[in-house]
């Protein structure tokens, strides 16, 4: 299997690497071994659009991301300096055109992601050797693509990349100790009480009316009646809610073997993928604190400096209307690390209301270091952000939030109080951005139609986009489809039965 | 070697293209959505393809950010240049591909959208070219002909047959008589040539509009006719009460004002075709546009002029009349009164944008 180009990296790269590597684990960083290799932008946009993995199943959303990775940086636009893969040990590639300096930040930087691959909780469940899951992978849809034809199976993977942020980011991590009571188990049960003789004993005629009395019996029967609405409930299907959207459609739709093995393939695929969605800005902000803090310290040389400033500035742009990742990260992770060292927080610090006090609070506790490695190994986006961010942060960086005015179709900054900005911020991290959806019900209308819900939070569905998943969705559930949602503020049910899509709208209450 | 990339990225092209193809009408009626012109490729914005999630609209969408400005401030418009909601900024904004296509293949796709038939030009042996064709072989010949696979399947064909080839030994040497050369034949091909000749109306009826249309309308009737023809050539005359011959450049953006004298640029046209292109050697065709307005004295001549010099020696005589707010659109009128009387002779009546794909329909419908 070509895993690598299997290019040594040139002497002068391998000695900065050494070096590099050694100041992280002075800093108590932690990693898998890393390999390192040298890559033209080609072959970097090739492994880019492959997610950083070399191999990877056929199919032409990756041709379109190299593609424009191409040409975005033919045109100037855009450069990839470096990528990292979470395996191990770590892969990472980096651009052969970069100049030393540039390496030197690049490879420090990389040393960063390695470690917090490694450590933070939420990576603790992904597959370290997805290398050769994703080479399997490939080698199944190709086997696949050979029975079925290649129409025909990118057909199925389109539908299925349609659904595919359709799972529960929580789910590796939970552990389920009971087991649901098995379709057979139902089934078996519902048996033995149609067998049972409703109450009535064995009795001559004559003596029918004394063993069995009429009272007796109605009542036995309204106890029955009732288990069997109570049943019913109990079989409501599936009983409660189900996040992973896409594990229900591997159990309970009707699927040939090589579809439900594509969809396993992309199920797989989203989790492996799903904890970076959910540690963007502490993992960039990582990094990005581990290469300057080593590359300020020990890497610049005076001729570097210029060009490290340039690099760095640009990696930490910010403008109004995005926010950075990086930029984010690092500085919430230094204002962490400062408030340790000095001691702001606590009970003490907390309520103290005099501004100039707060202001030149410092305790010399020099606890920060420590924090901020406590802080990568526990947090996530959400949490990090709901922990972390302070008013005095918001201030200083001139943060706001801004939302969408539907009257004149455009964004406007909306506040600049905390609350408000912390809340949107929490808001728009939380599933990384996208909405929740559950299946909510199997046996929607008694018909055996797929019923999914939108737990909605004030932001709307894209409705053009809503309708075509649905369309999606319908060729794996093969019944009609339904969406809840909310559309224009009411509460509304978007269909699909195979034909023409519906839209049912509830009055605004 | 073949990378992995290459085939998920002809795949995507495959893809792409057939948005094209799909999407052809309306390429065709927004002419002005064609990107750079090349001299053998066109760009073609494409929206880039997607696959549909279940993801947030605008509504109640909204985000964080950085830096100056007061409550209340805008900050971007809508989707396609902040992308609101996301990642933390993370998710690309929407993006326009362009797809290169190359005329033939513009031309395949408008042939199959607008179920053309191919054109059967007239006179067909009526300029050959020659070309030297390597189709055979023979005996003899010049060493840098040799067609070394060939001499080497003889000289074993004798080896083995007379019992000189040693297996363990494979040794084989060829003798003059095994040599074979590959040799050339001369091939007359029939070469076809049309001459397209443009004419418009450009008096003070005619708006920018109205010139929009006909540029977009010439832009697909040119690349039809390239793709069935060896060579095209172009003339361009324009006109109000009296008529120019001038460039492609000019004939798009030159606007003048003044009365209309149709016949002016009939007579141009013929003394072009007197000119430059003797009609028993080229297909010869003429497109006219117009508001049909016309000076009223005008039109009989105008008619006269097409019986005698025009509509004997071309191809295809289509005239486009576009909808001005300005024109009376009486021309047309007049050349109905005519119109069964010379098969050649192709009217159509272009209300707006939408109208053009109707128009190139009736124009190069008739497979002439």
């Amino acid at each position: 299997m070509v895993v690598t180009t299997h290019r040594p990296l040139p002497k002068e790269l391998s000695d900065i690497q050494q070096e590099m590597e050694q100041h992280a684990l002075d800093y108590g960083l932690d990693f898998f071994k890393t390999i390192f290799e040298v890559l033209d932008y080609e072959e970097l946009s090739m492994f880019a659009a492959y997610g950083g993995f070399p191999i990877r199943y056929p199919h032409w959303r990756f041709g379109a991301q190299y593609d424009e990775l191409m040409k975005g940086y033919s045109y100037g636009l855009q450069k990839i300096y470096e990528m990292v893969i979470n395996t191990d040990p770590c892969y990472a590639y980096l651009l052969s055109a970069n100049d030393i300096t540039d390496q030197k930040l690049v490879i420090a930087h990389v040393y960063g992601h390695c470690d917090f691959f490694k450590n933070n909780a939420w990576f603790s469940q992904t597959n370290r050797k997805m290398l050769d899951q994703m080479a399997n992978h490939a080698t199944r849809v190709n086997r696949h693509i050979d029975n079925h034809g290649y129409e025909t199976v990118e057909t199925f993977i389109d539908t299925c990349l349609s659904l595919e942020s359709l799972i529960d980011p929580y789910a590796p991590h939970i552990r389920r100790t009971h087991k649901a009571e098995s379709k057979a188990d139902t089934k078996r049960r519902i048996a033995e009480d149609a067998e049972s003789t409703g109450g009535r004993f064995p009795a001559k005629n004559y003596m029918d009316r004394y063993i069995n009395p009429e009272d007796a019996l109605e009542e036995e029967a309204n106890q029955k009646r009732q288990k069997a609405i109570e049943l019913s409930d109990q079989l409501k299907f599936p009983k409660e809610r189900v996040r992973d959207v896409l594990f229900f459609l591997l159990q309970y739709a009707p699927l040939e073997d090589w579809q439900r093995d594509i969809l396993t393939i992309i199920r797989d695929e989203a989790y492996y993928f799903a904890p970076q969605g959910q540690t963007k800005i502490m993992n960039e902000g990582w990094a990005s604190f581990w290469h300057s803090t080593i590359m300020t310290r020990h890497g610049l040389t005076d001729e570097g400096l210029i060009n490290y400033a340039d690099h760095h500035s640009g990696t930490m742009a910010t403008s109004p209307n995005r926010l950075n990742p990086y930029k984010l990260g690092i500085e919430l992770l230094k204002d962490i690390e400062e408030r340790w060292n000095k001691g702001q927080f606590g009970p003490e610090y907390d309520n103290c209301t005099d501004m100039y006090e707060r202001e030149h609070w410092d305790k010399d506790l020099g606890l920060g270091r420590e924090k901020i490695f406590e802080v990568r190994r526990i947090h996530n986006d959400i949490t990090f952000i709901d922990t972390f961010l302070t008013p005095e942060f918001c201030f200083k960086h001139r943060m706001f939030s801004f939302a969408y005015n539907d009257s004149n179709k455009t964004y406007e900054i909306q506040s600049r109080e905390f609350q408000q900005i912390k809340q949107q911020l929490l808001n728009s991290l939380s599933n990384h951005g996208r909405p929740v959806i559950y299946v909510q019900d199997a046996n929607y209308k008694n018909r055996g139609e797929l019923y999914l819900e939108h737990e909605y939070m004030g932001i709307e569905l894209k409705l053009d986009y809503a309708q075509d998943t649905l369309a999606n969705l319908h060729s794996i559930w093969k019944r009609p489809v339904n969406i809840g949602t909310v559309v224009d503020d009411r509460p509304t049910i978007l269909s699909y039965d195979g034909k023409k899509h519906s839209t049912n709208s509830k009055e605004k209450q | 070697m073949v990378r992995r990339i290459d085939r998920d990225q002809q795949r995507f092209d495959k893809i792409i293209k057939g948005k094209v193809r799909q999407q052809l009408r309306k390429y065709i009626n927004h002419g002005e959505m064609i990107g750079r012109k090349g001299r053998e490729t066109v760009s073609i914005p494409v929206p880039n393809i997607e696959i549909p999630h279940f993801q947030h609209g605008e509504k109640g969408s909204g985000g964080v950010g950085q830096g100056e400005g007061e409550v209340g401030q805008p900050i971007g418009r809508g989707k396609s240049d902040g992308d609101g909601q996301g990642q933390a900024g993370n998710e690309k904004g929407q993006h326009i591909r362009e797809v290169e296509l190359t005329l033939d293949e513009l031309a395949d796709m408008l042939g199959e959208a607008l179920e053309l038939p191919r054109i059967e030009p007239k006179g067909d042996d009526a300029l050959t070219s020659k070309k030297d064709r390597y189709t055979s072989i023979r005996p003899t010949g010049p060493d840098s002909l040799r067609h070394f696979k060939r001499t080497y399947k003889r000289a074993l064909r004798r080896m083995i047959a007379t019992n000189n080839y040693d297996p363990k030994d494979p040794m084989i040497v060829p003798t003059k008589d095994d040599e074979r050369f590959r040799s050339w034949k001369t091939v007359t091909e029939p070469h076809t040539n049309a001459a397209v000749i443009y004419m418009m109306d450009v008096s003070g009826s005619m708006t920018d509009v109205q010139k929009e249309i006909v540029r977009t309308e010439a832009f697909w009737i040119d690349t039809w006719l390239k793709s069935q023809y060896d060579g095209i050539e172009r003339r361009y005359i324009v006109h109000d009460a009296v008529a120019h011959e001038v460039d492609e450049d000019t004939f798009y953006r030159v606007r003048e004002s003044g009365g209309t004298r149709i016949s002016s640029a009939y007579r141009a046209a013929d003394h072009i075709i007197q000119r430059d292109f003797p009609p028993s050697l080229w297909n010869i065709y003429c497109f006219q546009f117009s508001d049909g307005d016309n000076w009223g004295e005008d039109n009989s001549e105008c008619i006269e002029n097409l019986k005698q010099n025009l509509f004997p020696v071309c191809n295809l005589f289509c005239y486009g009349q576009v909808r001005s707010p300005y024109g009376s659109g009486d021309f047309i009128k007049e050349l109905r009164k005519v119109e069964e009387e010379f098969d050649n002779l192709i009217l159509s009546e272009i209300e707006d944008k939408e109208g053009i794909y109707g128009s190139i329909k009736t124009f190069l419908g008739t497979g002439k």
